[in-house]
């Protein structure tokens, strides 16, 4: 698809009073939704402002805490540092999708048992990101963790590794890194 | 972020177009950094041209015997290829000593050698920065320079380049391919890609006006040990103080590249033939021009050298 184009970059002027308005279809959590959105909108923004999602959670809107993690076509990313017109007719997870207060994910359940929070706010990012890394763990992609490259395996330095790009400010990660190993253990990830 | 419109491109040829007709535009591929900038109002593009729809997202074998990356190829999918985890491991392994999963799961193999500098001063939109804005004054000169350049630096500018991966693409001697206007297109050096500083550090790369980078080519893998070693103030999600690239080939030969020191990957072959680490090194240092807060790099660079040869004892 090639987005209609208005020719308001031409001059400074019409560029000010630009206000675009492109039609992006998300699939969220399995369900379909029709946008229209400035192009300005980040996919984060879509997610809480537009679909009130607010699961996600915007912490530094840089791409440094990764409090935003959602997972778009099966990979974690940040989703703070991409638009939403980006993503038209791609399917996203957030942590809505993952599984309901009734019915927790594996993940969700061991970040209870486990006290992996304290305040909670990087939470569902720590979640999306856990879930998507022990994928990325299954199919073999390796880390700066690996000693063998080739066949990278499961371990605590794997994980604190491939978690780094999640800050937790109140310090729960001893208790992060036990809840994701139990998850990885009951999967059948080998160490 | 300042106003823009938006652009699906769905081929090369239209993405070198509309750059060519929407003065001000930029390609987003990753944009893992542009938007980071464009939120900073460093980066101000009118126009954005999407370019992930262009099909550049294969690792190909090449005509001589070696890969071709194109340039969307994820950091990710770059550093798990299996040719590249078997062949070309440095670069592997550069690629996971950079940024976090996240990011590389989105970041392009384009992106990442356009990057622009994490100096301090460049992201300060009250100071004066002549890459942000040729002819304001350097900052950095005489400000909090611990982790700017010593290498190659120019008295408008002491940038780093913060790439791992163009570390570890200059030991391999990879050649970045362009097209442009007209349908031109053309292979530059990985060692000619990136520029000095001197009185334009604004001016970061060799890519001419609405030429886009469409792949990277390894050449024909050379074997031997490879080792990226980085040391950095975080275990992991930080960028390089000093980083080697190093390649102890089969034929006894060896090829050194080093990050956090300068604005563009830096490699002094004629130190090559050298034979102890902090001879290269005293060789490679040729030159430099430090300040209070990073002469440390001096040392460092010399004893990360010294950690590669002994990585390389242990390996073989």
């Amino acid at each position: 698809m090639t987005v209609a184009m208005t020719d308001a970059a031409a001059s400074p002027e019409v560029r000010n009073q630009s206000r675009q308005q492109l039609p992006v279809k998300l699939t969220v959590n399995g369900q379909r939704y029709d946008l229209h959105l400035d192009p300005r909108v980040t996919l984060l923004d879509a997610l809480r402002e537009h679909l009130q999602l607010t699961g996600s959670k915007k912490g530094c809107d840089h791409g440094q805490c990764g409090a935003c993690t959602v997972i778009v076509e099966g990979r974690r990313i940040n989703s703070c540092l991409t638009l939403a017109v980006m993503h038209d007719g791609e399917e996203i997870v957030t942590i809505e999708g993952l599984g309901s207060p009734e019915n927790l994910h594996p993940m969700q359940a061991a970040f209870v048992k486990h006290d992996g929070y304290q305040c909670g706010y990087c939470t569902p990012g720590q979640i999306c990101s856990a879930v998507a890394m022990l994928d990325e763990l299954k199919s073999g992609i390796p880390s700066h963790a690996s000693t063998d490259l080739s066949n990278p395996s499961f371990s605590e330095a794997e994980v604190k590794e491939r978690m780094s790009g999640n800050l937790c400010r109140c310090g729960a990660y001893s208790n992060i890194m036990d809840a994701i190993a139990e998850v990885a253990k009951g999967e059948g990830l080998p160490a | 972020m300042k106003a823009f419109t938006y652009q699906r491109a769905r081929s090369i040829d239209e993405a070198v177009e509309a750059a060519s007709t929407h003065p001000g535009s930029k390609f987003i591929a990753g944009g893992t950094n542009l938007l980071d900038l464009m939120k900073l109002q460093i980066e101000t593009p009118s126009h954005l041209i999407d370019v992930n729809h262009l099909g550049l997202d294969r690792i190909e074998p090449s005509a001589d015997g070696g890969l071709k990356i194109g340039a969307l190829v994820r950091n990710t999918d770059l550093a798990a290829d299996r040719r590249v985890r078997s062949d070309y491991r440095v670069l592997s392994r550069a690629l996971l000593a950079g940024a976090s999963g996240q990011l590389r799961n989105k970041a392009t193999t384009a992106g990442n050698l356009l990057q622009r500098t994490r100096c301090p001063y460049f992201y300060d939109t009250n100071l004066p920065c002549n890459k942000r804005r040729s002819g304001s004054g350097c900052a950095a000169i005489g400000g909090y320079s611990r982790n700017l350049a010593i290498m190659g630096v120019s008295d408008a500018c002491i940038a780093t380049h913060p790439s791992d991966m163009a570390i570890a693409l200059r030991a391999l001697d990879a050649v970045v391919e362009v097209a442009g206007p007209g349908g031109a297109a053309r292979r530059i050096p990985i060692a000619e890609f990136h520029r000095l500083p001197g009185d334009t550090p604004d001016i970061e790369t060799d890519l001419g006006a609405g030429e886009i980078i469409t792949g990277v080519v390894l050449p024909k893998p050379i074997g031997g040990r490879h080792i990226y070693r980085k040391v950095r103030d975080r275990t992991s999600y930080a960028f390089a103080s000093v980083s080697v690239a190093a390649i102890f080939a089969g034929d006894g030969s060896r090829r050194f590249a080093f990050g956090g020191l300068a604005h563009k990957p830096w490699r002094v072959e004629a130190a090559e033939g050298e034979g102890t680490a902090d001879r290269i090194a005293e060789a490679v240092l040729a030159g430099a021009r430090t300040t209070e807060d990073n002469d440390y790099k001096r040392p460092l660079t010399q004893r990360t050298l010294k950690a590669v040869f002994g990585e390389a004892e242990v390996q073989a």
